[in-house]
């Protein structure tokens, strides 16, 4: 409150941390805007091209642009798909968790363990494991009679990079949804109980409005994460079969480095980024306008 | 030391939370901060302390201007009205602790902690750890952790507010005399009226930002200058009735007269307020120059040792102090008896006209 | 009608190790309002949770109207409960939230509609009761929270767990009031779990002091200012407390110190090695000049309506009051007390004697 004693000093400790963004980020950054407004005739021959390399992204009767819409695609229906099992399983598990005793511990980090896990070992986990022929997941789905082959098949191939996420990421909900859980007073379900509601009343009265602020964050992680996908379908699918897996940033890959074609990868990539700024902004405005609205 | 704020105002976002404050505390004197929640209490402590910088005035400490120097640079002590202390340390090393940081060693160390737990009554828990303390000795080791230091100023705001009431009743009867041993001058933030009174010393009665008077606390009590400064000093609260004076007859509210007798025969002709604390309204007797009201038992608070009895009435809520465990039920029809000798009066303006037989 | 026995229910988180709640033996009643008063660990919020079914005695049975409830869950005992933080739900109108309860049990749409706004009515709740819960004060959702409880006809008791602790000071009377006049209007049994005494002694009809898990006295608010069964219950009720002095007892004589005083009833002498006190209130102890034991003054506080003494009697700590108007005797200033306010206590229990 008021004004406190001011010491200029304290900025000296922020010093190595702009350092380290401005390298890491800030540099890189700029180099992706100077190329999304540039061609080259290679040699590090660069000349100035305004806003043409933006205009073909955003154009779906060209090639690039043709391409860029269907990996969009591509990705809201997985962030979409992602969200809708993640969440609800979320805390679907995390209601059935025990809330006190010996057993909270072991199950919490039985829970998080798949978190720990790097995505590309993930990935490279699941490309033995769904492997129709020798994999475990692969050939009990085949052997029960269900055709399944994740590198051939485009349904499969969905299936399996879903699953990965939701095996991978759920925990995640689970945890936050726990805490939030937690937090909820003994008084409200000693109400609940009183009161005679039924367990759906108190989840849905009690339970939920409660966990609203953390399943924001949750949802908010979740589609960051899940609309940024790369590691899984790179290691597990290669983007296939066909280009029924590839998403925005395994095409951003192909186009940059696979074909050399730095402008349209640069004005894609920023567009890219912008929608995924937008989509959270977004996400969070209704989320939290939601709750106001309700107050009214 | 002497500190004197000056005319001071703290404004935040065009709300002024202090508002034109001039306040002069002597050397070595109990000074006690009374008010409601937000009156500027805290505030003001902020300011002797040096946390805060006022937006206009001044801060003299014994005549030289501190206005801009930051806290770490005053000899100056707090205790909070939550219990602060270090869970990890003794509660010996929690109150060693001021001293370990001005470099005090050894024995002299030993000695000025030693002193402190005597005075406080420490001695048999300096080993113990704060989680095995009562909330009483958690505040009195912070109390003690402040005393250590020997600031020459010793803020308290409102510390035993978080306290249960038989350890806040205990603490706030040793306080006077624990505080009396330091020589320091003390500043004391309370709501509580009692504790103004048991404390002793001077003070300040504050309402909305404003110093409304400042004066020995039986002064004070039994002088009110203005009709907010009664009201901050009663607890319950003061019973306020308006009136109107012409010749010999004073007209209430709801039309009645009752004859101008007491204070009301001193007055001029006029608009008046007057005002009364529950304990000269009675229940039982009438007084040698009583003003009688008919009401309606609402409700009783009793303590024990007293009840608050309020009374519903078409003049509004009397509050009265019966002796012991009041047998009054809610409903049950009762005259109103205020001793017309000893009311307050007060003008439109809330100053005051008349203090009654206490002047 | 609704009646609560206690069949020498005890309770204990350790296996019997250590008694949290002492047997006791007691029987509460329709319409009448009851308080569990004492320190913190006292064991009154675990009698109201056995009560409550919130937790199973390890001892004892619970009755309710004569019939066994000590296994039966919360929701089959029909109590209704107000805890020490509000409980409102947020998703619902303040309508919704006391219609709840009533909706849970299958009530008719009408029947509900007329129940709550009778039980607004008398809690003052109308106005709001289209306003979202959530957005309400604090003395408001504590109102709705009793309001749930309320609102069912069929509740044989309603408890309160320090239910004013979030209020603010000046609207604590209120709801007080608020309180009693609904314990009037709706002749339910009530029971309130406090550690405050003025909350205790204002709502209830009678008292339950506890401490350490064991039943001292239950009485009415006069009884225990006047008659403490106790030396806590002395100490705890009133302020300042009871006075209590070491003194030896002889006949209807008490000796405290070198002095001498009067009692009103002549006791047995006390076995050997009992602790042995004399107890009056300060209260019922003027100073004087003269007076029936000597006393040496420590100091006077002025309270503002009153003015007390703190003086030593012997080697002994005590407080009286000053009379108005009297000055503060010097020398000669002693203490005065009525025999029949002096209490005779053997290991903290008061004794009763033969009258003289």
């Amino acid at each position: 409150m008021i004004e406190k004693p001011i010491n200029n000093r304290a900025w000296l400790l922020v010093l190595p941390v702009l350092a380290f963004v401005l390298f890491s980020a800030l540099l890189p950054m700029m180099t992706v805007v100077n190329y999304s407004l540039q061609d080259s005739m290679g040699a590090n021959n660069f000349f100035w091209n305004g806003d043409a390399w933006f205009r073909d992204v955003l154009n779906p009767s060209t090639d690039i642009g043709a391409r860029f819409f269907d990996a969009l695609g591509r990705n809201l229906s997985f962030s979409f798909a992602a969200l809708l099992i993640e969440v609800p399983l979320g805390i679907a598990i995390a209601l059935c968790l025990p809330r006190g005793g010996w057993a909270v511990g072991p199950c919490l980090v039985l829970i998080a363990l798949p978190m720990l896990i790097p995505w590309n070992v993930v990935g490279t986990i699941w490309q033995i494991f769904a492997r129709a022929d020798i994999g475990l997941f692969g050939a009990a789905v085949n052997g029960l009679g269900i055709p399944y082959n994740d590198t051939q098949n485009p349904v499969s191939a969905w299936i399996t990079i879903v699953i990965i996420d939701v095996w991978h990421w759920t925990p995640l909900v689970i945890l936050l949804s726990y805490a939030g859980l937690r937090a909820i007073p003994d008084a409200f379900y000693q109400a609940a109980r009183i009161d005679a509601a039924s367990r759906w009343a108190v989840f849905v009265n009690i339970e939920l409005p409660k966990l609203q602020k953390v399943l924001v964050i949750a949802v908010l992680l979740r589609f960051m994460q899940t609309f940024m996908i790369y590691t899984e379908p790179f290691v597990v699918t290669g983007g296939g079969p066909g280009s029924a897996t590839t998403f925005l940033s395994i095409d951003l890959v192909k186009i940059a480095l696979g074909q050399v074609d730095l402008g349209n990868a640069a004005a894609m990539s920023l567009i890219y980024n912008l929608i995924t700024i937008t989509l959270c902004w977004i996400f969070y405005t209704i989320m939290t306008q939601l709750d106001r609205r309700r107050d009214a | 030391m002497s500190i004197h704020l000056q005319n001071v105002s703290v404004e935040i976002g065009g709300e002024k939370i202090i508002d034109h404050v001039d306040l002069a505390l002597e050397r070595g004197t109990m000074n006690v901060l009374l008010g409601a929640t937000l009156a500027g209490k805290t505030s003001l402590m902020r300011l002797m302390a040096g946390l805060d910088k006022p937006t206009s005035g001044k801060i003299l400490v014994d005549g030289a201007d501190v206005t801009g120097v930051p806290v770490r640079k005053r000899s100056v002590a707090m205790v909070y009205q939550q219990f602060v202390n270090y869970p990890s340390l003794s509660v010996y090393e929690n109150i060693a602790s001021p001293l370990r940081v001005a470099k005090v060693k050894g024995d002299e160390l030993d000695r000025r902690v030693r002193e402190a737990a005597r005075i406080l009554g420490l001695e048999p828990l300096l080993k113990r750890q704060p989680s095995q303390l009562s909330g009483g000795q958690q505040q009195r080791t912070a109390i003690a952790r402040a005393l250590t230091k020997r600031a020459d100023l010793v803020l308290l705001d409102e510390p035993l507010a978080n306290l249960d009431y038989k350890l806040r009743e205990e603490l706030r009867e040793e306080l006077p005399r624990i505080l009396s041993q330091t020589g320091a001058t003390l500043v004391y933030a309370t709501t509580e009226p009692l504790e103004a009174l048991q404390l002793g010393g001077k003070t300040a009665t504050l309402s909305q930002g404003r110093l409304v008077q400042f004066g020995p606390a039986g002064d004070v009590y039994h002088r009110p200058n203005h009709i907010e400064s009664a009201r901050v000093f009663s607890d319950p609260p003061l019973n306020e009735l308006p009136i109107s004076k012409t010749a010999a007859e004073v007209r209430f509210a709801d039309g009645s007269t009752r004859p101008a007798i007491g204070t009301l025969a001193r007055i001029a002709d006029g608009n008046y307020t007057v005002a009364f604390r529950a304990d000269i309204v009675s229940l039982r007797a009438a007084w040698p120059q009583s003003l009688t009201f008919s009401g309606e038992i609402s409700v009783a608070e009793i303590s024990g040792s007293e009840s608050f009895v309020h009374v519903t009435s078409p003049l509004g809520t009397f509050v009265c102090v019966e002796p012991g465990v009041s047998t009054l039920q809610p409903g049950q029809r009762v005259d109103v008896h205020v001793d017309a000798a000893r009311v307050f009066v007060f003008d439109s303006a809330g100053a005051l006209v008349d203090a009654g037989k206490a002047s | 009608m609704a009646r609560i026995t206690l069949d020498g229910i005890a309770h204990s988180y350790d296996q019997d190790l250590s008694y949290a709640l002492k047997p006791i033996n007691h029987e509460w009643t329709q319409g009448r309002s009851y308080a569990l008063l004492g320190p913190s660990g006292c064991g009154k919020t675990t009698l109201l949770n056995i009560i409550s079914g919130l937790v199973f005695p390890s001892q004892g049975r619970l009755l309710f109207d004569g019939k066994d409830v000590t296994n039966l869950p919360t929701e089959q005992r029909n109590i209704a409960q107000v805890f020490q933080f509000p409980v409102v739900y947020d998703t619902m109108t303040v309508a919704e939230n006391l219609a709840f309860p009533l909706k849970n049990r299958g009530l008719g749409r009408a029947a509900i509609r007329t129940r709550v706004s009778e039980i607004a009515d008398l809690l003052g709740l109308t106005s709001d009761l289209h306003r979202r819960a959530r957005r309400l004060t604090a003395d408001a959702k504590q109102k709705i929270s009793l309001g749930r409880g309320l609102v069912r006809s069929d509740v044989a008791a309603v408890l309160f767990d320090e239910p004013l602790t979030v209020i603010d000071p000046s609207l604590k009377w209120e709801l007080r009031s608020k309180l009693k006049a609904v314990h009037r209007a709706l002749d339910v049994l009530m029971i309130y779990v406090t550690h405050d005494q003025v909350e205790a002694l204002t709502f209830a009809d009678e008292v339950v002091v506890m401490k350490d898990g064991r039943i001292l006295q239950i009485a009415t608010p006069t009884q225990l200012f006047e008659q403490p069964e106790h030396t806590f219950v002395g100490y705890f009720i009133g302020s300042p407390g009871m006075n209590l002095v070491d003194a030896e007892i002889d006949g209807a004589e008490a000796r405290v110190g070198e002095q001498t005083v009067r009692l009103s009833a002549r006791y047995n002498k006390p076995p050997a090695g009992s602790s042995v006190r004399l107890g009056f209130r300060p209260d019922y102890t003027t100073l004087v000049a003269g007076g029936d034991m000597k006393v040496r003054v420590q100091r006077i506080e002025d309270l503002g309506r009153r003015r007390l003494a703190k003086v030593s009697l012997g080697a002994q700590d005590i407080f009286a009051v000053v009379p108005h108007g009297q000055s503060v005797p010097g020398d000669a200033a002693g203490i005065a007390i009525k025999p029949e306010r002096l209490f005779v206590y053997v290991n903290d229990e008061r004794v009763a004697g033969e009258p003289l």
